[in-house]
């Protein structure tokens, strides 16, 4: 069953002279990830937020839990939860009044919503911080709050729009680990990210937008497929590199490619072919400082399927500020 | 439906939440007024001949009570303009409460609030000579004017905030539209003194309609303001009302669709 469901998705701004979507269509299975990946101003948030009914596309159609997003808001709302980079918390609160504030405006009643943010203040773990306000929270303790706060009422769906946007390498991963856990308890997810690792690590699987519609989709394997088979790559030290050169390319039969003191080519034995370099590398004594078989990355997905790197579409030139959108 | 008025609760106490937690707000939205008074009234009342028993003071009060609710507005707005901004109103927006429960529960912080400034207002005015000489049911109506003339600015408030969208631009304009109201008015001087152009913007001005209903119901003959024969400074208590009533009938519905179809 498709939770989420977008066809043909239209919306521009300043009457037209920017194309934010154009003709996007996705869809969600049931109790999966989709991850929606693409730079900046590909059309991420602006897909998001006409899922979350927070705008009107111009025109084309998306339903959420079967309900129409557009005839019916109201009932979508009752649905979703959305968090992500411009979803927020009341700074000048505490944790604590905070989800329960959330948990009074879901109309849970007094109780109930104290016990609903005491639950996910511990399951989050910020207990401790829970009579903080938030000014003194660090930003991955800002997202987790975030985040609880749009679990309140247990959604069927739940949309992140860059979760992780602006968060150290460890508020990442706490908050891959956060994200994980929730995908276990069967919530369907639309989640966005320029990161394409992140999209890697969390989604099922992956709508690639480039410039307002969908481009490639597929699962983060099949994705890599497309764009080519493994490479091995051998990380050496500089009076090794022409060396290494030859052996990898004898094992590849590909001439090897360099780059800084890192050669690369692509193989179709996978660990075959690792093995016999390895060999080969101490055959002529050489020690290499790192060496593997690498599938492509998602950037390297990108780059094949647009022909550009993912760039930076500036946003923020375009609609009123901080890429926010009118 | 029904939820609509408890949503508004909701959003009310947030906001008085807010204010426990950062009593700077609250100091400085005080501090003001309270500055105006004292200046005004050491400053010019010395050298005002007003004619009037107990002095400027008198005339004085009045006039600082309608320009402290009016600043009000900026406050609202700058509020809301920062809650646009920071995304909360995206997450209020996309939460299943009745749609004009975020703003209505705003104005009814305003409210609390205006009642609260008022009183400090009015006890400030005390310590410095003001002194009411009508009946305690006229005070309190004078009172009840400035209540609910604060209310009604406060949904141009709430329309501003959700228009403009960035705070500190949003106190600029504020104040740069509220000072000239609130001084082209009969709030600290008399409109006789005025060149004849602004003497007819003074007359219509809503300020000084409020100004002038709150001395005549504060027990001051109206002098100060009616400086012609217009509608207004002939009729102040009817016009205040006619004007507020056409505020809200104007903002309400306006702020609550703008409301409804923003984004940030």
């Amino acid at each position: 069953m498709k939770t989420v469901e977008a066809k043909h998705l239209v919306k521009t701004y300043r009457n037209g002279e920017v194309k934010a979507l154009n003709d996007l269509s996705l869809d969600v299975e049931e109790g999966t990830v989709l991850g929606v990946l693409g730079p900046n101003g590909a059309g991420k948030t602006t897909t998001v937020r006409i899922l979350a009914t927070l705008l009107k596309p111009d025109s084309g159609s998306a339903t959420v839990a079967g309900i129409d997003v557009i005839k019916n808001p109201e009932k979508v709302r009752e649905v979703i939860g959305l968090s992500g980079q411009y979803a927020a918390v009341d700074e000048t609160l505490t944790g604590w009044d905070n989800l329960v504030m959330f948990g009074r405006l879901y109309h849970l009643g007094r109780q109930k919503s104290v016990d609903r943010a005491n639950e996910l203040l511990e399951r989050f773990d910020l207990t401790e911080a829970a009579k903080r306000p938030i000014t003194t929270y660090s930003g991955g303790m800002r997202r987790r709050l975030d985040l609880a706060a749009s679990l309140i009422v247990r959604p069927k769906v739940l949309f992140l729009d860059e979760p992780t946007t602006g968060l150290d390498p460890r508020g990442r991963q706490d908050m891959w680990s956060v994200i994980q856990e929730l995908v276990t308890g069967g919530v369907t997810v639309l989640l966005t990210t320029q990161y394409l690792e992140e999209a890697d690590q969390l989604a099922d699987d992956i709508a690639v937008i480039d410039r307002g519609t969908v481009i490639a989709r597929g699962t983060s394997d099949a994705l890599k497929t497309q764009v080519g088979g493994e490479k091995l790559e051998i990380t050496v030290e500089n009076i090794d590199i022409t060396k290494t050169q030859e052996i990898v390319a004898r094992v590849s039969g590909h001439s090897a490619y360099v780059n800084t003191r890192t050669v690369s080519a692509p193989v179709v034995n996978g660990s075959r072919d690792l093995m016999e370099a390895l060999r080969a590398l101490d055959d002529a004594k050489i020690h290499p400082l790192d060496i593997g078989l690498r599938r492509p990355s998602l950037d390297d997905v990108f780059l094949s399927l647009t022909g550009h790197v993912a760039e930076e579409v500036n946003e923020e030139a375009l609609t009123p500020k901080k890429g926010r959108k009118k | 439906m029904n939820h609509a008025i408890s949503d508004a609760l909701v959003i009310t106490k947030r906001q008085l939440l807010q204010l426990s937690r950062v009593p700077e707000v609250l100091i400085f939205s005080t501090i003001q007024p309270v500055m105006f008074v004292l200046l005004f009234r050491y400053v010019f009342g010395g050298s005002i001949d007003t004619g009037q028993p107990g002095g400027y003071v008198q005339l004085l009060m009045p006039g600082i009570f309608v320009q402290t609710v009016a600043f009000t507005l900026v406050a609202t707005a700058s509020g809301l303009a920062e809650d646009m901004k920071k995304g909360l109103i995206d997450r209020f927006r996309s939460l299943p409460i009745s749609r004009g429960a975020v703003v209505i529960g705003r104005t009814f912080g305003d409210a609390l609030l205006n009642i609260l400034v008022l009183a400090i207002m009015a006890i400030t005015g005390y310590v410095v000579g003001w002194r009411p000489t009508s009946g305690i049911f006229q005070i309190i109506l004078a009172f009840f004017f400035l209540f609910m003339f604060g209310y009604a600015l406060s949904w141009i408030g709430i329309f501003v905030g959700l228009s403009v969208k960035d705070a500190r631009t949003v106190q600029n304009v504020g104040f740069i539209v509220t000072f000239p109201l609130t001084f082209l008015s009969n709030a600290f001087a008399p409109t006789t003194g005025m060149p004849r152009v602004l003497q007819y913007f003074a007359e219509w001005n809503p300020v000084s309609s409020m100004v002038a209903a709150c001395r005549q119901l504060f027990g001051l003959e109206n002098q100060f303001g009616a400086t012609a024969n217009s509608w207004p400074s002939q009729n102040p208590l009817e016009t205040s009302l006619i004007y507020m009533l056409l505020l809200m009938l104007i903002f309400i519905p306006l702020s609550i669709r703008k409301y409804k179809n923003t984004s940030a």
